[in-house]
């Protein structure tokens, strides 16, 4: 039963993507609303990456802090690895950042 | 983004000398340009920049190094290289030396190519998404040329689908990971240099336009940072990823004795 319903979300889901490209060409009404949810997004999808990026990138900068306080002789390694995680985790914030640039200049909605 | 560029005089310089001249070359292949455009544009200019002035200072400076008596120059270069070396066989081990040509000429070119972003009149070409995806492509293929002629095409295409030491019914799940997680490699490394340069000169330029007068030094100062923090990343990510083609298994767990195994360096 549960599968089934799913199935017939998924199906709603695609047949409202299929449909979606003929509403966008219909009017430029529905358009304009799109670029202002679309900028709204942006900034809220940037906040988000940017938190909880900020959020991992501490964790691992604790970590790395209380291993060097507890054995300083391996700072240079630690201090590596810690570089490359958060590095890491940095370039998805990045991505993130991208798409938001996308978003405002190049504006794949029209406008 | 085009209200954001400003015309460099060196750009326009370059193309008024050789624009022409590229347009002609460039018009039995098919490119049309418009007239009033730039034929070449601004971060291959700044491409070319840089390889001038390096050879241009490696040729001042090839006259004055001795054994002897090193100037001040000739150490602080030499403490470059040596912090390659350190680190090619940090990873790599002691055959890791013999990649430094490559590594060490990214490493100068996106180190300079951050730099210029900060010097007035110029911009730096790797804020450019082709530049950054040239230079990933280029480690991309050297890693696995190098992987190739270093293991042998099948041993290296076995290592794809089958880890050293894993079961061989596992290829099915690895293969699709690891030839996504390889693929993803150019994304990643292109764009993170990319966004980092092209959003921190985006915001000297958006604190410019408000307050054109102290206010983005912070920034240009942040940008110092990131810029010399990036191109280190990026040979760093390089050497790890030449590691990961290179090593030779040996046939049980005798693994080489390097200083550390690259932890989650599938980004």
């Amino acid at each position: 039963m549960r599968t089934r319903s799913i199935l017939a979300s998924v199906l709603v889901l695609l047949a409202f993507v299929a449909v979606a490209p003929l509403h966008a060409q219909e009017a430029g009404a529905a358009n304009v609303e799109l670029i202002r949810w679309s900028i709204i997004t942006a900034g809220f999808a940037l906040g988000f990456a940017a938190a909880f990026g900020a959020l991992a990138q501490a964790r691992g900068l604790a970590a790395a802090a209380e291993g060097i306080a507890r054995n300083p002789s391996a700072a240079g390694e630690i201090r590596g690895v810690l570089i490359l995680g958060l590095v890491l985790i940095e370039s998805l914030v990045i991505y993130v950042l991208l798409i938001s640039l996308i978003l405002f200049f190049i504006k794949p909605f029209g406008g | 983004m085009e209200q954001l560029e400003h015309p460099l005089w060196i750009v326009q310089a370059v193309n008024a000398l050789l624009g022409p001249l590229v347009a002609a070359a460039l018009h039995p292949l098919g490119f049309e340009f418009e007239p009033g455009r730039d034929v070449i544009p601004n971060y291959v200019v700044m491409s070319g920049l840089i390889v001038a002035l390096v050879t241009i200072g490696c040729l001042l400076i090839r006259g004055r190094l001795s054994v002897e008596n090193p100037g001040k120059t000739q150490i602080l270069l030499e403490d470059g290289v040596g912090a390659l070396y350190s680190m090619l066989e940090e990873w790599i081990g002691p055959k890791g030396r013999r990649y430094l040509p490559l590594v060490g000429t990214i490493g100068v070119f996106i180190l300079a190519g951050n730099y210029m972003g900060l010097v007035p009149g110029l911009m730096a070409p790797t804020s450019s998404i082709n530049v950054t995806l040239g230079c990933a492509l280029t480690v991309w293929v050297y890693y696995h040329v190098q992987g190739v002629k270093e293991q042998g095409l099948w041993a290296y295409l076995k290592h794809f689908a089958a880890p050293p030491g894993a079961p061989i019914f596992i290829a099915p799940i690895m293969l699709p990971i690891e030839i996504i997680s390889h693929l993803s490699r150019i994304m990643s490394l292109s764009l993170r240099l990319f966004g980092n340069i092209f959003g921190e000169e985006l915001v000297i330029v958006i604190l410019f336009s408000i307050i054109p007068f102290l206010v983005p030094l912070p920034m240009m100062l942040l940008g110092l940072v990131t810029g010399g923090l990036q191109a280190f990343i990026f040979v760093l990510l390089t050497v790890i990823y030449l590691q990961g083609a290179t090593e030779v298994h040996a046939h049980d767990h005798e693994q080489p004795h390097g200083q550390g195994e690259p932890a989650a360096a599938h980004a």
